[in-house]
């Protein structure tokens, strides 16, 4: 069966429905009687409100009721929480501004909810949305952290006194700044990390469901981690009971993130469905998604590296200010902070790191965690600062890489992390030599004979998957554990349902855990079905995000596949006679090692429920849970090289070659983990290229509310990737997985920058390296 | 969307008569314009008349080198035209670059040059090629045709039937699209025709498509890329956003019209 376990390339198993249209999303879901929500939203991005008339537009043909903040207030239902306290150097607690899921005292970025409308068709309901009358009183608004920084900006939240939320800092001050002050060289660069919109395929949708005669909830939401929204929405928002609340996320079309967090969406229309006694469904459209789901990024860097006369980096200061945007959403201390800093040692043996990070509000959309959530923003950081180093030094920037390579493991950084496994120089090397490194110049002097300004730069970054322990993320302040669970449930006829907490919107899971129990087991991988996403289903888990479902989900499976193997045995050696310690499991059968006796799979399975002649005292089945917790994070690491081609007479690039060259440990299924690289690689490009959130300074209004103002990337924007895999397994998880959800996006933007600036001959670019901008930047060097 | 009633016309009189009693009506065409904008709640016209259906509208004739093009037209059905491709393709390669094949299947000329959209390519190949706008009332010529962004010389209810114009001897379109909308961030259309050499810019002008007087000059005098090096491109007129500013379409206004040019020949 190695055809189909670990390692093989299986085409995913649910592309059938997807491609066919028969995927079942949460607006595909129906249920009788159900209704259609509309919600009313701030069209200012800070105002008093002063009052909210419903009255006209309760009488609005099909409308069944409006609903408001007051009323969602007095039924005690819950502000929206931050779920990682951050603490101050001084010692005190992040300043939390409360969010109201309705707000109706103040409104802080344009799109802030004030009240629901549930009307007999979607129609009905913004046509009454459009009647409620509120009366403002506008205040002035900031979007820019330094700005909202200085004295005198507008005040968002009283308890967050000059709009600073914290200001947290890790490593040691003193060490770096006397490195710093006793360096050969130091270079210093500001970073600018661009604020990303994240624009899954599926806008985000929920279907809230009371069911009077129980007392209970059903909650069909676009959800990363059904069991953490109901986690939340029990314990905090005071929706309901855990035992009341059903949440079920169905397919799910992408979230990158955004679909982590629990929205005010969610919970006002289960509210509201006990309001009203309707279910009550409602559905992004594409313009409230750019307006209301959580962006990524946007952070301002000072950045300082020291190095000795021999170009060994002797310390990294870094002084960071985030935009958080109008509330805290439910990861976002955490983002700039532990999945940030905690990275800064990069690939490089830092002696002292000091890294002081303020985070701040402004008015504008919540920022929380975007495919990579902090490594991006790291990553970027350090590698423009090498590449930037490199050419102050007058060294090539793959031999100041190689200077500075941390080589051997484990490897405990200044800043928390302890690296695992690695080999950073095996992907340098192959990246350099897929590239034909050395054969640039030459195709940079052909390019430049016709007229076009070529140029070539690397990135080796690193990352961290698997976020873990659960003491550890406790004891730095997070809300809940970061373990997995799962069931292996063999049917009477030996087929497997696997259910995970875990939870898939596009990572193929019900391909890759299948594909780990048919290897174990040496069934077929039809037999095998994976469950996930619904809270009656599977007990609990914590969902996916920050590529842990391989290292962390499936290491959970792998404990209860060993449960249910080790029940199997006992079972096939009492039927078969033998010693359990020689029964061994292969091709679907359980057979005496040596010998040719074997009884297959199902015949065990039927066994263990009919319960006719099992050993003394074994209860009957074949079902086991196991919950994993794991030791520490995984590190993926890897070299990205960009190879770009400007046009100087309009500033546009073009990548004429990208390589990745990664270390994910042990790989599961090559086509998935090609298609997470491709995918996060053309995110990555979007952001060094394409993307940027823009807001209006003064009015605080979105300027890229749409796709004809905010650039995705399309196909043609980007080359044919080369992909190429050095792979180190981890000594973490029992199946030496890594992760590779985020690390195309983690590590090629810094890429293609360095490549750029390499073209324009300085070093002053931001991004996106719009063509406008590096037209600018080509005007300035002449 | 709004509610709205939709009506299909089977001739221009039937057209313009259910626009006549329609209280708010809106002709219809390819609606890649005008059903987006409702989708928005934009637009909220309380009867759609759709025009696609009208036989005086369709079609692309090639008489001599008079080429005529049904107002129902989509730009697929430029892209593809062999006639039209035989005596100006440069019209051809501008539509083929609209949008995507969605938009090219749906969207309409009548409907891009009745809108007018700073952006768009058509307006600059209809002034570019000296086209006459002709509608069911009268025949526009294309210098007196675009007013302003969004605006153009039709009455309110008058229907745009087709745009004629004489094949040029040379002309060529190069586009500059916008990252994100891929609409014309510049687009310059050049000809060289019986009138004269006509050098039309979209998707730059702070007041829509105009034409360049310094390049037709310098383009009438010496026809190739390089009689352009020395025609300044004043940015003082030019749009400022997000994307682009003034400075720098002004520099791709001179791109643009040198591709242009040499994609001519
Ligand atoms: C995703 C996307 C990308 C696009 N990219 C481009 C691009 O790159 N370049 C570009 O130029 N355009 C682009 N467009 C616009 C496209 O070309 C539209 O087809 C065009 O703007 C409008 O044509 P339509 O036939 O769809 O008109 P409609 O949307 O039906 O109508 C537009 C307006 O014209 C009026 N109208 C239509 N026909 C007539 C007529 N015969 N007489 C009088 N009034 C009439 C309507 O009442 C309406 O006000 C894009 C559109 C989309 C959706």
């Amino acid at each position: 069966m190695g055809v189909e376990g670990i390692g093989a390339r299986v085409a995913r198993k649910e592309d059938k429905r997807f491609l066919t249209g028969k995927g079942r999303y949460t607006d595909d879901m129906s249920v009788p009687g159900m209704k259609y929500a509309c919600f009313v939203r701030s069209p200012h991005a800070h105002a008093k409100i002063l009052s909210i008339d419903v009255s006209a537009a309760k009488v609005m043909p099909g409308v069944i009721d409006v609903l408001d903040g007051h009323q969602l207030q007095a039924d005690g239902i819950g502000n929206l929480i931050c779920g990682w306290m951050i603490h101050s150097k001084d010692g005190s607690p992040m300043k939390m501004g409360a969010w109201r899921p309705l707000a109706y005292e103040t409104v802080r970025y344009v799109g802030d909810a004030i009240a629901i409308v549930v009307a007999d068709s979607s129609g009905q309901a913004r046509d009454a949305a459009e009647a409620v009358v509120i009366e403002f009183d506008e205040l002035p608004a900031v979007t820019e952290a330094l700005t909202a920084l200085e004295g005198g900006s507008p005040q968002i939240h009283p308890e967050a006194p000059g709009n600073l939320i914290f200001d947290w800092q890790i490593g040691e001050a003193d060490a770096t700044d006397k490195a710093i002050a006793s360096a050969a060289h130091v270079t210093e660069i500001e970073i600018r990390n661009n604020r990303l919109s994240p624009n899954p395929m599926e806008p985000r949708a929920t279907l809230g469901i009371y069911d009077a005669s129980e007392d209970h909830y059903t909650c069909y939401t676009t959800s990363q981690n059904p069991h953490v929204a109901r986690l939340v929405m029990s314990a905090f928002y005071n929706v309901a009971p855990e035992n009341k609340l059903r949440v079920i996320a169905p397919d799910v079309g992408g979230g990158f993130g955004s679909k982590i967090y629990i929205y005010p969406e969610e919970i006002v229309c289960l509210w509201a469905s006990k309001k009203t006694g309707v279910p009550v469904k409602w559905t992004s459209d594409r313009t409230e998604a750019f307006l209301t789901d959580a962006h990524g990024r946007d952070h301002v860097s000072q950045v300082k590296m020291a190095f000795d006369a021999n170009n060994r980096i002797t310390a990294l200061k870094v002084d960071t200010v985030a935009n958080l945007g109008a509330y805290m959403s439910l990861f976002s201390s955490a983002v700039p902070t532990y999945l940030y800093a905690t990275l800064l040692s990069g690939q490089y043996a830092i002696p002292a790191i000091h890294a002081n990070v303020r985070t701040v509000y402004t008015n504008t959309v919540p920022v929380d965690a975007y495919r990579g959530a902090g490594r991006p923003e790291a990553t970027y950081l350090l590698e423009r600062t090498m590449e930037t180093a490199a050419r102050e030094l007058g060294v090539s920037p793959a031999e100041l890489r190689r200077v500075n390579f941390i080589r051997s493991f484990p490897y405990q950084t200044p800043v928390i992390m302890n690296y695992d496994a690695g080999d950073y120089e095996a992907s340098l090397n192959a990246a350099m030599q897929a590239a034909d490194w050395a054969g640039f110049e030459t195709r940079r002097a052909a390019a430049a004979a016709k007229g076009m300004k070529r140029g070539i730069g690397m990135s080796c970054y690193i990352e961290a998957c698997g976020i873990a322990p659960s003491a550890a993320v406790g004891s730095l302040g997070a809300g809940v554990g970061l373990w997995e669970s799962a069931e292996v449930r063999v049917n009477a006829v030996g087929t497997i349902e696997v259910l995970t907490g875990s939870h898939s919107h596009g990572q193929g899971h019900e391909t890759t855990f299948a594909q780990l129990v048919a290897g174990r087991l040496g069934v077929p991988l039809d037999s095998i079905n994976i469950v996930h996403g619904d809270t009656d289903k599977v007990q609990m888990g914590m969902g996916t995000y920050g590529s842990r479902s391989g290292a962390v989900g499936m290491s959970a499976v792998v404990k209860a596949l060993d449960k249910v193997e080790a029940k199997a045995k006992k079972i096939a050696a009492h039927l078969m006679e033998a010693d359990e310690q020689d029964i061994v499991i292969e091709n679907g059968e359980l057979k005496i090692a040596g010998t040719d006796k074997t009884l297959p799979w199902f015949q065990v399975a039927l066994a263990a429920y009919t319960a006719h002649n099992l050993p003394a005292g074994m209860e009957p089945g074949l079902k086991e849970t196991a919950f994993y917790d794991p030791s520490n994070f995984t590190f993926p690491a890897g070299c990205y090289i960009a190879e770009v081609e400007i046009d100087p007479e309009t500033g546009k690039t073009e990548i004429v070659q990208f390589v990745a060259a990664d270390d994910f440990g042990n790989i599961i299924n090559p086509m998935i983990v090609e298609g997470q690289v491709h995918g996060g690689l053309a995110q990555g490009i979007g952001q060094a290229l394409l993307e940027n959130v823009q807001y209006d300074r003064d009015t605080g209004q979105l300027l890229t509310a749409s796709f004809m103002d905010y650039a995705m990337p399309r196909a043609d924007d980007l080359p044919s990737f080369t992909l190429s895999h050095q792979n180190t397994p981890c000594p973490g998880n029992p199946l030496g997985i890594k992760g590779c959800g985020e690390a195309g996006a983690i590590g090629s933007p810094p890429a293609l920058i360095n490549a750029i600036t390499d073209a324009i001959g300085h070093n002053r670019m931001t991004m996106p390296a719009t063509p406008m901008k590096v037209w600018h930047a080509l005007q300035a060097t002449h | 969307m709004y509610a709205t009633s939709y009506h299909r016309a089977s001739s221009v009189d039937e057209a313009v008569s259910l626009r006549g009693t329609a209280e708010d009506g809106k002709y219809l065409a390819g609606g890649m314009t005008l059903i987006s904008t409702m989708k928005q709640r934009l637009a909220a016209p309380s009867d759609l008349i759709d025009l696609r259906h009208i036989s005086q509208l369709a079609g692309i004739s090639v008489e001599g080198r008079t080429v005529r093009i049904g107002a129902a037209t989509r730009h697929a059905d430029v892209a593809s035209s062999q006639a039209i491709r035989a005596v100006c393709p440069a019209i051809c390669d501008l539509a083929s670059h609209i949008g995507d094949p969605h938009v090219r299947q749906m969207g309409t000329i009548g409907g891009s040059v009745a809108n007018n959209d700073p952006a768009a390519d058509y307006p600059s190949a209809v002034l570019g090629l000296g086209a006459t706008v002709v509608t069911n009332q009268r025949s526009i010529p294309a210098d007196d045709y675009f007013t302003g962004l969004f605006e153009t010389a039709l009455e309110e209810r008058e229907i745009l039937t087709a745009i004629v114009f004489e094949a040029p001897e040379k002309a060529g379109y190069a586009k500059f699209a916008n990252p994100a909308s891929r609409y014309a961030m510049t687009g310059v259309f050049v000809a060289k025709t019986a009138g004269g050499v006509r050098v039309a810019v979209t998707g730059a002008g702070a007041g829509g498509v105009f034409r360049h007087a310094g390049m037709e000059q310098a383009l009438s005098a010496q026809w190739s890329p390089d009689a352009l090096n020395a025609v300044a491109v004043d940015p003082s007129n030019l749009m400022t956003d997000m994307h682009a500013d003034a400075d720098y379409r002004a520099n791709l206004i001179k791109v643009m019209a040198k591709r242009a040019v040499a994609k001519a020949g």
